[in-house]
Parts: structure tokens; sequence; C-alpha cells
């Protein structure tokens, strides 16, 4: 036992002798949630259009009046004609045009119908609906007050509730799974460069002709790791609730544990990956490589996971992280219980134990 | 010059000689630019719907039936109370819940208004929005149904306007929903017509493949550039070139151009794989495409030099490394727009090469931006690498 607690002391001395890493380790949680719980939001305001007006009446000034004064959209341009707007749109200046043209007004009194175009630069398509939806709601709005006198009979009204998140923040969808994202990443990195180096260094041998048990190595690096990832856990909560108004609605105790089962399990396969590689840059490049980018995409918080080809979602379920942002969702931002959870519990624990289990395995107790 | 040719002569003999590196380095990043734009897919579709129907006469069954036949959405639950429907919202079986009240069908008739509620799951922003601008779409839409057939008696009927159907993402350039429009109405309506432009088929994969290929290419040239010189640092190799005559620069350009070809060829087979994945043909210009390449590759081995100089163990290089790509990942403007951003935070983004280089690429591959196009993220990137540049030669010391 004493001979753990002094290879767990060394460990720790290394770890924290390391500044710059240790910058990394604290630095990057803390900048993440801040930078990205006010920073990202889906939420579109002031989308720059262009208008054309062809027609210059009293009704295409009062329309282009009320597309001013909502805060969906910031008139960027006036053009006078519509051949300058390949030039605006490719220069990225607009993302929407609206063109009246002539004699719009007077189409609208005479014929009872006028039409206006409106053009969206569908480079991202998700935008160019919502822009174009909103337009179209300003264009019913205006509609609406022309019909008002004409009493509407038979009017469904409908009564809209955000639950959960009525401000349409990007906070509550981001920050959980940065938090995912983040724990995985590093715990997997440093754990498998960590060990790498070792090997690399030759000191691995040492510790292997040592009568120290292998497992005993293995725990002795691991609890660093594991005691900075709890620390970082906790800045993070921290850090939601004071600036980001992001309270732990569900039961804390719960949201910690689950959180330690996620921890281990992405220590576990910072393991799995030191016994495959030789050198530190081979590791980390391949937790960096392999992990980053399917962790990111795959775990559900950029992109929902029942938008993926049947392939990849069957993928996403061997990521760790994807059950993880689940159980972080409902706990912290939905506020509920261990009966709500316990699958995804259940799946984080065999994943750990697995893992862990290969791991052990595997490693070599002689040098290959 | 003859120094730096045998410097360039020994760095490629280094790289190519290290088979698992150069694998890890090009194929990776191609399996993964192949792979995950299928993943990358914002479009939302199956949106998950629970009715809760208090008055199951014919009108809340046309609506239901309506909201069903959009396509939009899928019907997961059907339950006899709001409290139960609520309750499947928050175990994520569903996303939106429709309560239709009782007396739905006589209140609309007789009161001539009634509201019926629905309850969206906001945890989610983008889907939240769709959601419920479809969902009150396809309402007005029924509103206007009913009202028509309420009145189709053969005094002239009151106006209905069909203006605010959503753009639906159907292929074809132009999507104009036809208002229907009564014969004589007694009020005029507007009507609008959109088309979408240089997306017409609202492809995602367009928007995400130059996007990831940029990703793929950062982390690789960045953390790269960072390790080998302090591999080199560590290793000890570094003091026997400090002790030669050759030029800080040179040796500098010596390590940087290694990695400039491996990224062009990253970014070449990049295109390529997109071309054969993916059908995607930049439309405009490929010499903006690569002098654009040229300028954010001498950035970013910049960043990678300048974290360099200050890590003494490959393991500090890639916790610096790592910090930095994961910012320049999630704030560049890959996966949210950046226009979305608060005011500082598109400050802050401004100073960030990839978020210009995504830009360039999405507006050349997508739009045909040409360079006067693009001259002010060209110009961003260029400043930003010169200064990091600049920073990382004036802080490489060779003596320590």
């Amino acid at each position: 036992m004493r001979q753990l607690l002094t290879f767990i002391r060394k460990e720790f001395l290394h770890v924290f002798r390391d500044r710059k890493t240790l910058l990394m380790l604290f630095g990057l949680p803390i900048a993440q949630i801040v930078l990205f719980g006010f920073a990202l939001s889906n939420e579109i305001k002031d989308s720059r259009i262009a208008v054309v007006d062809y027609s210059k009446d009293p009704v295409t000034t009062h329309i282009i009046s009320k597309i001013a004064a909502s805060d969906y959209f910031d008139i960027q341009r006036s053009l006078a004609s519509a051949d300058q707007l390949q030039t605006a749109f490719k220069k990225g200046n607009i993302k929407l045009a609206v063109i009246f043209p002539s004699g719009f007004g007077d189409d609208l009194m005479h014929t009872g119908n006028a039409t206006m175009q409106v053009i969206a630069d569908a480079s991202d398509p998700n935008q160019a609906t919502t822009i174009t939806n909103y337009m179209n709601q300003i264009i019913n709005d205006y509609n609406a007050e022309l019909a008002k006198d004409a009493h509407q009979p038979m009017q469904i009204v409908p009564e809209l509730q955000m639950l959960y998140n009525p401000e349409l923040r990007g906070a509550p969808n981001f920050v959980p799974g940065v938090m995912a994202l983040v724990l995985m990443l590093v715990c997997t990195m440093m754990t498998s460069v960590a060990i790498v180096k070792e090997k690399e260094l030759g000191t691995m041998e040492i510790l292997l002709v040592s009568p120290f048990k292998p497992i005993y190595i293995i725990i002795a690096k691991l609890a660093p790791n594991l005691l900075i990832s709890v620390l970082n856990l906790f800045i993070i909560l921290l850090l939601s609730y004071l600036f980001l108004d992001l309270p732990v609605k569900g039961s804390l105790l719960l949201l910690v544990t689950c959180s330690i089962l996620f921890i281990l399990t992405s220590l576990s396969i910072g393991l799995l990956l030191s016994i495959s590689a030789k050198t530190q840059q081979a590791a980390m490049m391949g937790s960096l490589m392999g992990m980053m980018l399917p962790t990111m995409l795959l775990t559900g918080f950029l992109f929902p996971i029942e938008n993926m080809p049947l392939a990849l979602q069957v993928l996403s379920n061997i990521v760790p992280s994807r059950w993880y942002f689940i159980i972080v969702k409902r706990v912290m931002l939905k506020g509920l219980g261990l009966t709500s959870v316990w699958k995804e519990m259940s799946i984080l624990s065999g994943m750990c134990l697995l893992l862990f289990a290969i791991s052990l395995r595997k490693f070599k107790i002689r040098l290959q | 010059m003859r120094t730096l040719r045998f410097l360039l002569e020994k760095e490629f003999r280094q790289i190519l000689r290290n088979r698992q590196l150069l694998r890890t380095l090009l194929i990776a990043p191609l399996i993964q630019l192949i792979l995950l734009p299928l993943a990358a897919d914002y479009s939302v579709k199956n949106i998950s719907l629970v009715v809760v129907d208090n008055d199951h006469s014919p009108f809340s069954q046309k609506l239901i039936a309506k909201i069903t036949a959009s396509g939009h959405f899928r019907l997961t639950g059907y339950t006899a109370s709001y409290k139960e429907a609520l309750q499947m919202v928050e175990q994520d079986k569903a996303d939106i819940a429709l309560q239709i009240p009782i007396h739905f069908e006589r209140d609309l008739v007789r009161e001539n208004t009634k509201q019926v509620y629905m309850a969206v799951n906001a945890i989610e922003g983008t889907k939240a929005n769709l959601g419920s601008t479809y969902l009150n779409s396809i309402i007005s839409d029924y509103n206007t149904d009913i009202r028509l057939r309420w009145q189709s008696i053969p005094s002239a009927p009151t106006t209905a306007n069909t203006s605010s159907t959503p753009t639906t993402p159907t292929p074809g350039a132009a999507t104009s929903p036809t208002p229907i429009v009564a014969a004589t109405s007694s009020t005029p309506t507007i009507s609008t017509s959109s088309s979408n432009w240089y997306n017409p088929y609202m492809n995602f994969k367009l928007y995400m493949v130059p996007a990831i290929l940029v990703v793929l290419i950062t982390a690789m040239t960045a953390m790269q550039s960072a390790f080998n010189i302090v591999q080199e640092k560590e290793s000890g190799t570094i003091e026997q070139i400090n002790v030669t005559p050759i030029k800080k620069h040179i040796f500098i350009i010596g390590k940087m151009i290694p990695f400039l070809v491996l990224g062009l060829i990253l970014f070449t087979l990049g295109l390529l794989v997109g071309w054969i994945f993916y059908g995607i043909i930049p439309i405009g210009s490929l010499l903006v495409l690569y002098a654009s390449l040229l300028v954010y590759l001498f950035a970013m081995l910049g960043l990678g030099l300048l974290l360099a100089t200050y890590s003494g163990t490959q393991q500090q290089a890639m916790s610096l490394a790592f910090f930095f790509i994961n910012i320049f990942n999630m704030m560049s403007g890959v996966f949210t727009a950046v226009d979305s951003m608060p005011g500082w935070a598109q400050a802050i983004v401004s100073t960030f090469p990839p978020s210009h280089f995504i830009k360039i690429m999405r507006m050349v591959v997508l739009k045909g931006s040409g360079f006067a196009d693009i001259i002010y993220p060209l110009t961003a990137m260029a400043a930003i690498g010169l200064f990091l540049n600049t920073w990382a030669v004036l802080n490489y010391r060779k003596t320590t």
C-alpha cells in the first residue's frame, strides 16, 4: 500500500511540475465553457440582407420598413438592380435578397395579389430555410394587417411554449456537449501520452523489473488524471452556474457519479491506446486523429444522431461520450433522476469494465 | 542556399522513413473526410411529435392527419393527457407536444377563435425553431382550408393566402408556394416566391465537406510542425544544429517547407476525395483556392513553430497545440455560424486563421468567388501569418 501511495505521489509531482501542460488541462475546459457558452448559439439574428425595389411605392416602402424594424434582419444594401446580387452574394456580404417587381403596389390594389421574390444563399441550407421562414412570417404579419378589418372567422391561435430553454440560448445544448468532449479527449490523450513517454524514455523498463505489480503501475498512472478531471468537472459546473445561468437542476451526486464513471471509461481508452503506440507522437496523433473528430461528430451535440445514416448511428453507440451526453442533459438540464438514466449508466459501466479488463490483459510486462 | 537544399533533403528523408507517421498524416484524415460528412447533417427531419386530442372532433382529426402527412413530423405518441405528453418530451421520446383542447371545433365555429397549445423541447435551438415554424405554418394552412370550406357559399369568399408555407427543402431552384386567392377577394394579399441559390438541392455535404477538410489540415499542420521541432529538442539533435553556422531563418524555412508540401498534398487528395465521393467540384478557380491554401498553411505552420519555441517536451507541445486546435474547431464557423455570435466573440474569431480560410473555401467552392471577393479574409490570414511567424523567429534562440 505504501508503495502504491509513493508511486501516486510521484505521478502527481510529474504532472504538477509541468506548468504548460497544466495550463492546457485546466485552461482548456475553462476557456471552452466560457467561450462556447457565451459565443455559440443556433439563433439567427441580424442576418444581412439586400433589398432591390423596382417599384418604390408606399406599399413597398412600408414593407421594407417593417423588415428593417425586425430583429431578424439587418438591411445592408439597397441595390439598384438585381444584376448586382451575384457580386453581393459572392462577396459573402448578404445572406438573402428581396426583390419587389415594378408596379408592386398597383398590382396589389387592382388584382388583389402581388408576388415578391426572396432569394436565399443556400450555402448553409438551415440558415437559408430559417431566414426565408422569418421573411415569410413578416409578410404574413403584413397580410394579417391588411385583412384586419375583414373580421377573419375561425382563427386558430397557436400558443407556443419553449421548454427547458425558453430563450433558445446555445449554452444549454453546448455546455453538456463540451463537457463530454473535453473530459473524454483530455483523459484519453493525457493517459496515453504519459504511459508511452515512460516507454520512450526507458523508465518503464525500470518499473517493470521492479517487484511492483503492473496493476499498481496502471493505477498510479491513472490517479492524477482522475483527480484533475474531477476538479475540471467541478470548475465547469461552477462556471456554468455562475456565468451561464445553468444550474444543475437534478441531483449533483448523481451527476458526479456518472461523470466519474465516464472519466474512468475515457482513462481506460487512453490506457488501451498507450499499449499499442510506440512513440509519443503516434499516441498523440492516434488519440487526436482517431478520436477528436469522431467524438465531436458522433456524440450528438453538434449534429442530431437521428439524422445520420444508419451505419454511423450504430457506430455512435460505441462512443462513450454519446451516452454521457444524454445523462448530462437529462440530469443537469431537465432535472431527472436515476430512473431516467439507469440504462445509459449501465451501458457506460459495462464499457468501462470491458475496456479496463482488456487493457489490463494486454499490458505487456515484458518489453516487446 | 545550398544549406537549405541539404536541410530539405534531410527533412524529407526523415519523414518518408517514418511509414507509420505518413499513414497517420495522410490516410487517417482522408478516411475521416469520407466518413464524417455523412454524419454532419443539420437538416431537420423526422421531428417526433406527441399529440393530446381532447376534442376528438372531425376538425381535430383532420388537423392531426394534415400534420402527419406533411412529412416533417413523426407521430410517436397519442396520449390521453397533457401530463403524459410532457413526460414523453422529458424522456426524449418526443420533441414537441401538441394539445388540442376540448370543444376545439365548437368554439372555432361559435366564438371564432380557439387556442391550441404546443410545448417544444428547446434545448436544441435549430430543431426547436424549425419544428415550431413548420407546425405553425401547417396550422395556418389548415386554418385557411377550413375557412374556405366553411364559407364556400356562392357569395364572395373572404381571402385566403398561403404565403406562409415554409420553403421546404425540395429539389429545384425555385419553390414558389401558389397562393389560394379567391376570385374576388376583399383584402389583397402578398405572396412570396423563394429561390435558393448556390445549393438548390439544400445539400449539407456541400457546406460541410470543405470545412471538415480545413479542420483536418489544421490539425495536421499545426501539430506536426510543433511536434517535429520539439522532438528534435527532446532527442538532443537540435543542439547539434544550433552549433552549426546555419542561420536561424534558413533552419526555420527548412523545417516549414516539408509540411507545406504535405499540406498541399493532403489538400489535393482531399479535393479529389470530395469529388469522387461527394461529387463536389469547386465552382471557383483552383488558383484562388491554392493561393489561399498557401497563405493559410503559412499562418498555421507559423503557429506550430511558435508553440514549439515555447515547449520543452512533446507533451507540452501537444497540450498547447491541442488547446488552440480545439478552440479553432469549435469557434471558426465549422459547426455553428460565426454570424450568430455576439460582437466580442466575432472579434476574437477574426484573429483565427481557420475561420477566414473556411469562409474562403465555402465561398470559392460553392459560389465561385474570385480574388476580388475574398480580399478581406485573405489579407487577414496573411497579416496573422506574418505576425505569428515573426514572433516565432524572434523567439527562437539558437543559444539557450
